[in-house]
């Protein structure tokens, strides 16, 4: 565990060693990043077994001084820190091998990797941060990684624009995190997170102070986790490769916000109002994300979808005081939407289409990925007995023990929601005919389905770490020693398990009525709420909104600065710089090469210096 | 001779080095500048005796230096008039208007 600081640098070498060799090796160069990754995973896995028998680990060093202020570098290893580790190389590690068959042929395949050992490094680095100086840097650089994989097909302009949205949007937020990050520093004195805790513990912080920070450093996980309302750059995110949205946009870069917002949540907890903030937003985006993903086409885009609103179950979980709900439900959502973009890439890596409406009938073909597929989309349903059954509904109990009845009444719905989207992306592309455009279709390379393998049991077993049935060993250990984080598990009453069964089995049913075996006519809601399915369809015309309002109102600043700009700045530089121009013109039509001109202006001017020098008196005195 | 006031002295020097001023100032011909200038050192010449004789404090250096002047003249017309004639050479021309190459 002291030497755990060594595992980002697995990846980071990984990177600078593809940087240097990639070009030469061509396809040779995944082994690199597969063997790296796994490496730090390896290490990862001793550094969370060790954590299990030995206290947390810090080791700091200094870093910069100026003037009596101290900044420090280090890593710290808690629980919280040696989950995220496991979870972020795992997938990045199964990512990796993945991508060896997903990206064959490339011609920027060794670039492909080096980003991604880019990214996996400020992840990690991300995770073991002790502070929020650190955590920033980090932060930014994996919004780097993310930016370049968004938009490494960068001859589509597409990518190029959605890689520029992501990269904006989130900068939005971490304007948020910054200037709560500078208040927290003014008020604590330090970046540690260990003494912001303390500080916010003593009172040395005002309330207000408090809620101030707090929810500025929340709107810096808004922007990260594709939360209401910067949420629009996460599907459009989708237009980088598929294993990149598996990494980034599920299991990892997305969780960085829910991992900012856990890692500081004594900060959280001691603030009513922030607190509220972040269940209010993460049960806002939970059902209008869900409702999204209701009508979208593209496989990518109704997984996005799902991944904006079980990111806002994560959030909703925190904000309600569920701090175990909410990692947990990092944990198994890591592992099963990790799967359900892994799938989903080796359906499009078999028909060469991301929409839905194109395929059908694929259960038959792709033998290996339908099932895994559906042990995915069970898992994230809420379907008894897979691990995301148990994770939402911990954050179900979280959300009622905390008095917040009409926020777990939305999260019920979004439950609903997310049983018949998935389930109407399952039939759509799994079941009915064939399509005759659809040929040569077939299973892809063992490279690629051995980590959906993985992932698939990964999606059924992770859940019972932290089940009410056989023990909350998870939740125990991740507030082990820590009183603000809260009980290990929150007893809730019986009957909220069985709605939320209830409800996802009513989605899944009602699902199977539309699109699987179609009793119903697939179009019988949308002909009767054409508006709204128009609404949903275009996705509330939030970017339209934003179109009109936000970059209306930006283009027409930055137009309004431009002409200040041209005249008033340039207007400036050039009347200065025509003085000086005028002045060297008279200058040099003086300069006439006429000697005798020179001769005459000398003596005029001696002339009238000895004239000033007789009127001052200068030589009688 | 001490009929003679300084001050006649010193107005034969004015006019003189008025006169060679002019000339440097205005004739077109380099010879005429030339000897312009001649006559505006003889004046400061004139000048400098002059002052040795009815000075505050009269003293054989002024006329040392007026010596000193001349030599240095002397030795000044001739390197002028050799710059000039070279200078004839590659111009065919004294003119000193027309003498302008380090115009502008």
């Amino acid at each position: 565990m002291e030497n755990a600081w060594i595992i980002p640098l697995f990846p980071l070498f990984s990177f600078l060693f593809l940087l240097l060799f990639g070009k030469k090796m061509k396809e040779t160069s995944a082994y690199i990043g597969i063997f790296f990754t796994l490496a730090a995973f390896i290490y990862s896995l001793v550094v969370l077994f060790d954590r299990f028998n030995h206290p947390t680990f810090k080791a700091e060093a200094n870093w910069l001084s100026i003037g009596d202020v101290q900044l420090t570098a280090g890593f710290e290893v808690n629980q919280l820190n040696a989950l995220m580790l496991v979870i972020v190389s795992l997938v990045s590690f199964l990512v990796h091998t993945y991508s060896k068959g997903y990206m064959h042929g490339d011609d920027r395949f060794h670039i492909f990797y080096a980003y991604l050992g880019l990214f996996t490094f400020a992840m990690l680095g991300l995770v073991l941060s002790p502070n929020l100086l650190q955590t920033y840097i980090f932060w930014e650089l994996v919004g780097v990684g993310s930016f370049l994989l968004i938009g490494f097909y960068f001859y589509k302009e597409e990518a190029k624009a959605a890689a520029k949205k992501a990269f904006i949007m989130t900068r939005i937020g971490d304007v948020g995190l910054l200037i709560g990050m500078i208040l927290l520093f003014w008020q604590v004195g330090s970046f540690e997170y260990d003494e912001i805790f303390l500080a916010v513990e003593n009172g040395a912080v005002s309330a207000g102070m408090i809620t101030l920070t707090a929810i500025l450093i929340f709107i810096g996980a808004v922007g990260k986790s594709g939360q209401f309302p910067l949420h629009t750059w996460l599907p459009d995110a989708m237009e980088g490769p598929t294993p990149v949205s598996a990494l980034i946009h599920a299991a990892t870069m997305v969780a960085a916000g829910v991992y900012l917002v856990a890692a500081l949540f004594p900060l959280f907890t001691a603030s009513k109002t922030a607190l509220l903030t972040i269940a209010v937003v993460g049960a806002i985006t939970a059902i209008f994300a869900a409702s999204i993903g209701l009508v979208q086409t593209d496989i990518k885009r109704v997984l996005a979808y799902s991944t904006v609103s079980q990111l806002g179950y994560m959030m909703l979980a925190l904000g309600s005081a569920g701090y175990v709900a909410g990692v947990f439900h990092l944990m198994t959502h890591a592992f099963f939407k990790a799967l359900l973009f892994l799938a989903a890439g080796s359906v499009i890596h078999a028909v060469h289409t991301q929409n839905i409406e194109e395929m059908g009938g694929l259960w038959k073909k792709l033998r290996l990925t339908g099932p895994l597929f559906l042990i995915g989309t069970l898992a994230i349903s809420g379907v008894p007995l897979f691990s995301g059954f148990f994770s939402k509904d911990e954050i179900l109990i979280a959300a009622w023990a905390h008095g917040n009845t009409a926020l777990f009444w939305l999260a019920v719905v979004a439950a609903f929601f997310t049983a018949f989207y998935m389930f109407r992306l399952f039939f759509m592309v799994f079941t009915g005919e064939a399509r005759s455009k659809m040929k040569n279709v077939h299973e892809s390379p063992a490279m690629m389905t051995f980590p959906m393998i993985v992932l698939g049991i990964l999606a059924v077993v992770a859940g019972y770490v932290n089940t009410p049935w056989f023990g909350t060993f998870l939740g125990d250990w991740l507030v082990e020693g820590n009183a603000a984080l809260g009980h290990g598990h929150i007893e809730g009453p019986a009957w909220i398990m069985i709605v939320a069964t209830i409800v996802s089995l009513l989605g899944i049913f009602l699902a199977w009525l539309m699109y699987g075996k179609r009793t119903l006519s697939r179009d019988w809601l949308s002909s009767r709420a054409p508006y709204t399915y128009k609404l949903l369809y275009n996705k509330y015309y939030m970017d339209e909104l934003y179109g009109v309002t936000v970059v209306k109102a930006t283009k027409f600043f930055s137009v309004f600065l431009s002409y200040i700009e041209a005249f008033i700045v340039e207007g400036l530089v050039k009347t200065v710089a025509g003085i000086v121009q005028g002045f060297g013109k008279i200058g040099s039509k003086i300069q006439n090469g006429q000697i005798q001109t020179y001769g005459t202006f000398a003596f005029v001017g001696l002339a009238v210096l000895i004239v000033i020098y007789a009127l001052t008196g200068g030589y009688l005195k | 001779m001490s009929s003679v006031p300084v001050s006649a002295y010193l107005t034969l020097a004015l006019i003189l080095f008025c006169i060679g001023l002019y000339g440097a100032l205005t004739k077109r011909n380099t010879v005429i500048v030339l000897i312009s200038v001649e006559l505006m050192l003889n004046a400061v010449n004139i000048n400098l005796v002059a002052f040795s004789k009815y000075g505050m404090i009269p003293s054989i250096t002024g006329q040392v230096f007026a010596l000193f002047a001349m030599a240095v003249a002397a030795a000044e017309a001739a390197v002028g008039l050799a710059i000039l004639i070279a200078l004839y050479r590659n111009r065919k021309t004294v003119n000193i208007d027309e003498i302008n190459s380090m115009k502008n």
